[in-house]
């Protein structure tokens, strides 16, 4: 069984969703990202995405871009991304790590190659922002192979005749977007989430997490009721944003992931 | 070189030409992309749209253009016949007036009644903002800051005419950052929003589209030279950027096998120093939702391109380009910024036309090929756009000492 496996049947047997947090790779740089990433599962995580920086992040609002830009300064690139991931494996052999980001770095590296490579260092899931179903094809063979999980995402634009074509690459768990839009910006309303939730599951049985919008521990808290699963990015990401230089830089950004673990973890009591 | 019984199939079902094009793009957008593909297909299909398109081809934008035979230029170069296809002369100035009517009638078509539009020199952005006008759309056009700054005439033009300029300041802050928040604006207001592309870049069906659009360009040019010199050209020369202007005049001539067709990209301050050839200087890559030749590094991480013209100042280009270079059916080429300012010199000195600095960068080319082809060689040039909103950076690259003979 896969570590996003085992994860998700242990939080059904506590009766809880997961936390899942979002931080750049090498944002603000090696040291501080990697602080922050193994700092992560104490502070409450049950599921890591790791963002992989990207010149153009197209989908993604301000905050997450200049994550990015910031990580890419300092050196970053999809070679260092996985050697955190390789270094957190080391604290860590249970939480699952998933991928996160853009196409070309992955197609530069070569879709076979990669899959291999990040199976290596502890990967468990890809999610590639980029690559829908009608491309999906190049990359999701390898990563089979691999062991390691295609996330699929799910939108607002994903209606009932879409979501088939969607989900036929989907393993891990599904991540439905709750807006039409870019991370960080607006938040959906959550009758439109636990509707949007409910139809996705008319269509399969993996665990289904929600992302997008969500920043406070009582968003989070609405969200676990409804889905498997809450992804927070940007207003973490923005909380070590506001404290890059300062002493704050890992405490603060974790601080926040406790207090969003402790909303996710007291939403079904 | 792979020797095909045709180059004018492309792309296939899913919109791919050989290994480039596609449609990668995030997920919210895919529904709104096949709807796109499928309102296209129905359009091209239906003899009232075309006949709207042509109509408005040819009382609106005043085509068809000449194909004025450059004598002095012809001289000058010392070799063959040199054609200059006048899209400068079109209805605001450069050839992406073609593309816009299109698509404009599309998106009313499919009932949108917001567009949005990337920029670069802002001859898209004007294009955009007067098919708005004339269609009475809401209009908001991107425009990286680098490029306001240096084609501020078309920034007030596209604003009398009701558009909202919007600056970018990410990256370096140019079309490729203008092109990625038009993108966030559309994936955030999929419902009422249409995205006007201006090249034969994004996604399928966008690349296909625009070729469509523009193959109005070199349709004329094959009656007007049949009309005027009895047979077919010789050579095509059109500088490229993401490369709408070349494909409009190349396509038409692709079976044509007698027919040299070269493109020219924009090297910048040189090929191995800041430069915008992604042909030459690029290797395949996947951005702004296909796949094509991109500047890039080891890493993926995609590169700043440079040229003094910001129409040109991209770093990837059409994927049909992409895939011509590969077929080998068209050359791709590349020229410096300091021989398009001599060759924006030598058009308006010799013919009393101003022309685009993109345009310039195929004028440059023609200077250098010429003087070792016979004087009967027929080489059309494609004088894509008008070069009035370049005349501050001439006078800024040429020095403040050239400034009162220049202008």
């Amino acid at each position: 069984m896969s570590r996003i496996a085992k994860r998700f049947a242990k939080l059904k047997a506590e009766n809880r969703a997961a936390l899942v947090t979002f931080i750049t790779a090498g944002d603000p740089d090696r040291a501080t990202s990697q602080a922050l990433l193994d700092g992560m599962p104490a502070a409450g995580a049950d599921i890591i995405e790791l963002g992989m920086p990207f010149t153009d992040p197209m989908a993604d609002g301000p905050v997450i871009e200049l994550a990015a830009g910031r990580a890419l300064k300092a050196g970053g690139s999809l070679r260092q991304t996985l050697e955190m991931v390789t270094a957190f494996r080391k604290t860590d052999a249970e939480t699952p790590v998933i991928l996160m980001g853009y196409y070309n770095p992955v197609y530069a590296w070569g879709p076979e190659k990669f899959a291999k490579d990040a199976a290596q260092a502890g990967v468990d899931g890809l999610i590639i922002v980029d690559l829908p179903p009608e491309e999906a094809d190049e990359l999701v063979p390898f990563l089979r192979a691999a062991g390691i999980d295609f996330i699929v995402l799910t939108t607002p634009t994903s209606d009932d005749a879409r979501l088939p074509v969607v989900l036929a690459n989907a393993s891990g768990f599904v991540y439905y977007v709750s807006i039409a839009g870019i991370t960080g910006t607006a938040s959906a309303a959550q009758a439109a989430i636990d509707e949007a939730v409910a139809r996705i599951r008319r269509h399969t049985g993996l665990p289904v997490c929600v992302g997008f919008g969500i920043k406070a521990p009582a968003q989070a808290a609405e969200i676990a009721r409804v889905a498997d699963g809450a992804v927070v990015g940007s207003a973490i990401v923005s909380v070590l944003a506001d404290n890059i230089g300062k002493s704050g830089a890992v405490s603060a950004p974790l601080a926040l992931v406790k207090d969003l673990a402790a909303g996710v973890r007291g939403a079904r009591k | 070189m792979q020797s095909l019984n045709t180059y004018r199939a492309g792309p296939d079902e899913r919109g791919h030409f050989g290994i480039f094009g596609g449609r990668y793009v995030a997920e919210t957008l895919m529904p709104l992309i096949l709807e796109v593909e499928k309102a296209y297909g129905a359009a091209k299909a239906d003899p009232a749209f075309q006949a709207e398109f042509r109509s408005l081809l040819a009382q609106y934008v005043g085509r068809p253009n000449p194909l004025y035979f450059a004598r002095r230029l012809t001289e000058a170069f010392g070799g063959a016949k040199v054609f200059l296809k006048r899209e400068d002369l079109n209805h605001t100035g450069a050839h992406k007036i073609n593309n816009c009517i299109g698509q404009i009638l599309l998106a009313r078509r499919m009932g949108k009644q917001r567009i949005i539009a990337e920029t670069g020199a802002g001859q898209h952005g004007v294009a955009t903002a007067t098919v708005c006008a004339l269609f009475g759309m809401r209009c908001v056009i991107y425009m990286g800051a680098t490029d306001i700054e240096r084609q501020m005439p078309n920034v007030y033009r596209m604003k009398l005419l009701g558009a909202e300029v919007k600056p970018v300041t990410s990256g370096a802050a140019t079309l490729k950052d203008a092109m990625n928040d038009a993108l966030r604006d559309w994936v955030s207001n999929v419902t009422d929003t249409y995205y006007l592309i201006g090249t034969v870049a994004g996604p399928h069906p966008y690349p296909a589209m625009v070729r469509d659009f523009q193959s109005v360009i070199g349709e004329e040019v094959r009656d007007q030279i049949m009309a005027q010199e009895g047979r077919l050209p010789d050579s095509l020369v059109a500088c490229i950027g993401g490369g709408s202007n070349a494909m409009g005049l190349f396509h038409p001539f692709l079976d044509d096998k007698s027919v040299r067709i070269i493109g020219v990209e924009a090297a910048g301050h040189g090929l191995d120093k800041l430069h915008a050839a992604s042909l030459t200087g690029g290797k395949p890559g996947v951005l702004h939702g296909n796949r094509t030749y991109l500047l890039q590094d080891a890493d993926g991480q995609i590169a700043e391109a440079h040229s003094i013209s910001a129409g040109l100042d991209y770093p990837g280009i059409g994927p049909e380009h992409s895939w011509l270079h590969e077929t080998g059916r068209v050359e791709y080429v590349s020229v410096t910024d300091d021989e398009a300012v001599v060759a924006f010199q030598q058009c308006t000195r010799l013919e009393g036309i101003i022309p685009a600095l993109e345009s310039s960068h195929a004028i440059a080319h023609a200077a250098k090929l010429t003087p070792g082809l016979p004087k009967d060689h027929l080489m059309v040039v494609n004088l894509s756009g008008r070069g009035d909103k370049d005349v501050s950076t001439i006078a800024k690259a040429l020095g403040d000492e050239h400034l009162g003979g220049l202008v």
